[in-house]
């Protein structure tokens, strides 16, 4: 059994998020608001060795297989990030993630004077961009820390 | 202009200005004459919803809504509201559709606009949200470049608050429609926003950034000056930095070329000095004229739409 292994065993049902970028798990944990209230199983790898990224964070999220609108939303922290989805200890689905057009309410806006940070009954949404994403109701641009102005926690 | 509201200034193409800068044209000759205009829009109100102080864009919009037949019902201050209760602006513009056939609101936050109009049916017209955008200042910017330069071949210098400055960044936005060569003056902490920057690089336009204005100012055909605003400033020091930096007078123009168009959104505290006012070069009063208008032609567009 290799030491990968022995860090993160196989799970049975669920999904495995592989080549995650480094030292994001935890980010990627709270954009797909997963905090182990959920009472299933979540194994966490943080800065492996990965050949293709040098060091890579690996989650493993038991009795849950992920959409794709949720794994695309985790392109924002992590746009090289794997996912396979497992029944019975096989992978039955690869799941490509892609840049979303826009998401809505896992970002909080980093313009104190948004309307969304108001006491208003809105959801933020972001239009993805190139190179960053942009308030759709301040127009605000946020191009570095993304995972910083996650809205979830 | 098929919109439903006017939120922001991205939302106009060149068709869409260009339509309304024409209506407008026909309402400023009609009125003009002095007669009665006719009563176009004799059962409709306007709800005035203004979160923050305002003189021009306030009484311009009740003043258009009245020459067009209608009426309009004032919120009045915030002090005087519901929201002093602090109800939502989400629940003010609802409850608010109930009793006006559209909606012009000013608010604080950006993005205030955009977000009331996804509550209400009736069409809501931005005017101001915060730093962000004034869209119907810009149409009567427009008009008034029009009128005073024409908006082909146009070389402007926006001058002042281009961080905060609301009528800057929509102004800048519709500008792209029309391919101007534009020069942006400003301290350097008050320059443009990221956003509005990205917007004009998207739409390859023609932009240079200075921070002294004789620069530029002989290759100018309008000077665009706005107020440095006290009160977006987080804090008062930096206010004190960059506060009457800019100030137009008639020794600045001298280096200008013969045929300047000067303008400002008002009010002004300090930027212009009076003695320009009645000079050929002075266009900023005939520009708050022009509200009027230049109002009543999108009303009557976004009205017409929704009938």
């Amino acid at each position: 059994m290799s030491d990968h292994e022995l860090r993160v065993s196989k799970i049975r049902n669920g999904t495995v998020l592989d080549h995650i970028t480094g030292g994001s798990a935890l980010h990627v944990l709270a954009l797909l608001g997963i905090d182990g209230s959920e009472g299933t199983g979540v194994s966490v790898a943080m800065n492996v060795p990965s050949d293709r990224l040098g060091t890579k964070d690996v989650v493993k999220v038991e009795e849950r297989e992920l959409s794709q609108a949720e794994v695309d939303v985790l392109s924002l922290i992590a746009p090289r990030a794997t996912v396979n989805i497992v029944q019975e200890y096989e992978v039955v689905e690869k799941k490509r993630v892609e840049r979303p057009g826009s998401v809505a309410g896992v970002l909080a806006c980093p313009n104190s004077s948004c309307i969304t940070n108001a006491d208003e009954p809105v959801t933020t949404r972001f239009d993805v961009l190139d190179d960053g994403l942009r308030c759709r109701y301040c127009e605000e641009i946020i191009r570095e820390g993304i995972a910083d102005h996650l809205a979830v926690s | 202009m098929r919109q439903d509201h006017l939120v922001a200034a991205g939302q106009l193409s060149r068709a869409d200005v260009e339509r309304v800068l024409d209506r407008a044209a026909e309402f400023d000759a009609a009125l003009a004459t002095g007669d009665p205009l006719p009563a176009r829009y004799p059962e409709t109100v306007l709800a005035l919803c203004f979160y923050e102080p305002s003189t021009r864009t306030k009484m311009s919009f009740e003043t258009a809504m009245k020459r067009l037949g209608g009426d309009v019902v004032d919120m009045g201050g915030v002090d005087a509201s519901s929201v002093k209760k602090g109800e939502s602006l989400a629940d003010t513009v609802r409850v608010i559709q109930g009793y006006a056939d559209g909606i012009v609101l000013r608010h604080p936050r950006e993005g205030a606009a955009r977000m009331a109009s996804e509550f209400v049916d009736v069409p809501v017209v931005n005017a101001g949200d915060g730093a962000g955008q004034h869209p119907s200042q810009t149409l009567l910017d427009l008009y008034t470049i029009r009128e005073a330069a024409g908006l082909d071949d146009l070389t402007i210098g926006i001058v002042g608050d281009l961080k905060y400055g609301r009528t800057v960044h929509s102004l800048a936005t519709a500008l792209t429609e029309f391919d101007a060569h534009m020069h942006f003056v400003s301290p350097e902490s008050l320059r443009l926003p990221r956003s509005v920057r990205f917007d004009l690089h998207e739409a390859g336009a023609q932009v240079r950034e200075h921070t002294e204005l004789d620069e530029v100012l002989p290759e100018l055909d309008v000077l665009y000056v706005t107020r440095i605003q006290r009160e977006r400033f987080p804090d008062e020091d930096e206010y004190e930095k960059v506060a009457g930096q800019f100030q137009i007078d008639a020794e600045t123009l001298a280096a200008a070329g013969d045929d300047l168009t000067v303008m400002h959104p008002l009010p002004r505290v300090d930027e212009i000095d009076p003695e320009i006012d009645d000079t050929d070069d002075a266009n900023y009063f005939e520009q708050a004229h022009n509200g009027v208008p230049v109002r009543m032609a999108l009303l009557d567009l976004l009205l017409s739409n929704h009938e």
